[in-house]
């Protein structure tokens, strides 16, 4: 399946861009588990990060995961997206948007889950370390991947807050990047119900950051759709849980 | 005074501290006799346009009970209520037990209708708060507030709450026109009370791909009352989140 092999490749080049980019930067490990037993001290903190799908037939593209200071803000809904976040919305790769955010100052880590899509009624864990501070931020974006620029996630949580064995949930909503048509087009979505194209950089949309209206599909009207009535989804999609462990 | 929190259907951000759940679980094992108990008068509105939800299972319980999870496989008793709105098995689980001062089966007697509202009257010395009720007419939708904890100080809190799918039927969207409604049914709608339903619908959808419970995608319909795909009617049965508002009047 393309997007499988898609996602192994955009794993490799978010390494490969994080290192470069950020190369003074401790424990930072893209593509898994970022725990690093080389630094360990009285200041780490390690969260884990479980991401549960909760759409019907909606894959989650793996994980961008950044933690930051709130200096840093990955997107706002009304604002144009930054490139590598329409790159990670349209084809669901997060290495861009990770790079972005690595040249970033008030970012402190980046990191991406290492198996590749997950689909309905499964999860996905990140454990992340990092050096203990009061103002740690954690931003988390996954594009659904049977659409053309749908994106789920949660942003700018203060998980420096958390006191060891505390945790936080909330479920999270759907974001419509507003950089591609929402066609729903078997050429135009990369997920496993079209197999069509993922990132393009012409921007055909809003290009506003808006709250998804959801799927048409085909079932419903929208007879050039290449999805059907199992891809729709109400409002929200996934369901965030933070533990701090250490 | 009025909080206003959101449940965790909405953007609520719950924190839940093991400092807490300890100082909770001590007061409640070595300080029983100064542990005062609490009325917390619960009220349900049905906020959708064209929905009846079965009869409400309102229930409390301590910070460790959870009748079902987002996320997670339906239990057996959760399945009997998604499906055919049946309360006696919910009833019968050690995380409810039989109906008390703390748990209220049914404070409508009998289905609540689009705008409608009932109140439970609970009086408990527990800390967190259970509902939920089958959404009709649909496959395997229920609301569900999950485990919310509510404050012992005075006061109303409002919650919103979402319709999750049970994952354990087929939404055909196909209504029964005979027998009696069983979980072990595959697809088939147990009633559609607004009595606005259509017939012979061929069958929207056959298993769902997300078999945990997971945030309900909504009903198809159609505009054919004697065919179709759906015995549902697009313009009345579809729903977006919250389906329901609970406030919580606490007196202690």
């Amino acid at each position: 399946m393309r997007l499988f092999q898609q996602k192994r490749h955009s794993c490799l080049s978010s390494y490969l861009a994080v290192t470069v980019t950020s190369a003074t930067l401790l424990m930072l490990s893209a593509c898994g588990d970022s725990n690093n037993d080389d630094n360990v001290s009285n200041n780490n903190a390690t969260y884990d990060i479980t991401v549960y799908n909760l759409t019907n037939g909606q894959p989650f593209t793996p994980l961008g995961v950044i933690v930051h200071d709130s200096a840093y803000v990955p997107w706002q809904l009304g604002e144009t997206v930054s490139t590598g976040l329409e790159t990670l919305a349209e084809s669901g790769d997060p290495s861009t948007f990770l790079s972005e955010a690595n040249a970033n100052n008030a970012v402190i880590m980046s990191t991406s889950s290492s198996n590749g899509p997950f689909g309905p009624g499964s999860s996905e864990t990140v454990s992340i370390t990092v050096d203990h501070s009061a103002s740690l931020q954690l931003t988390v974006a996954s594009m659904l991947a049977n659409t053309n620029d749908a994106f789920t996630g949660i942003r700018n949580w203060n998980i420096g807050e958390l006191a060891v064995d505390d945790s936080v949930s909330s479920v999270a909503r759907v974001y419509d990047a507003g950089t591609e048509a929402n066609s729903e087009t078997a050429d135009s979505m990369p997920g496993p119900a079209a197999m069509g194209e993922g990132f393009n950089a012409a921007r055909n949309d809003l290009d506003r950051l808006t709250v998804h209206s959801g799927v048409v599909t085909a079932d419903d009207g929208l007879l050039t759709s290449a999805l059907n009535e199992s891809h729709r989804w109400l409002g929200q999609a996934a369901k965030v849980v933070v533990t701090r462990t250490q | 005074m009025t909080g206003n929190t959101d449940s965790t259907a909405r953007n609520g951000f719950r924190k839940h501290s093991l400092a807490l759940a300890l100082a909770a679980s001590l007061t409640s094992a070595f300080a029983a006799s100064a542990t005062q108990a609490a009325t917390w008068d619960v009220t349900i509105t049905n906020l959708t346009n064209g929905n009846h939800f079965t009869p409400l299972l309102v229930t409390a319980h301590d910070h460790g009970t959870h009748l079902f999870q987002v996320g997670m496989p339906a239990t057996l008793p959760i399945e009997h209520m998604a499906e055919c709105g049946h309360l006696d098995p919910l009833l019968a689980t050690p995380e409810v037990g039989a109906i008390d001062a703390d748990t209220i089966a049914n404070p409508a007697t009998g289905l609540l209708a689009p705008g409608a509202s009932t109140t439970a009257m609970l009086v408990t010395t527990e800390t967190h708060l259970s509902v939920v009720a089958m959404v009709l007419p649909t496959n395997d939708a229920f609301l569900g507030l999950e485990s919310q904890h509510i404050p012992s100080e005075a006061g109303t809190y409002t919650y919103y709450v979402n319709a999750y799918d049970a994952g354990t039927e087929a939404n055909d969207e196909v209504l029964m026109t005979a027998g009696a409604c069983s979980y072990t049914d595959i697809g088939m709608m147990p009633g559609a009370p607004g009595m606005d339903a259509g017939t012979n619908g061929s069958g929207v959808a056959t298993a769902d791909s997300n078999t945990m419970i997971h945030v309900h995608r909504g009903v198809l319909g159609d505009q054919d009352a004697i065919g179709g795909n759906s015995d549902l009617d697009s313009t009345i049965h579809r729903w977006q989140n919250p389906v329901a508002k609970i406030t919580v009047t606490v007196t202690p």
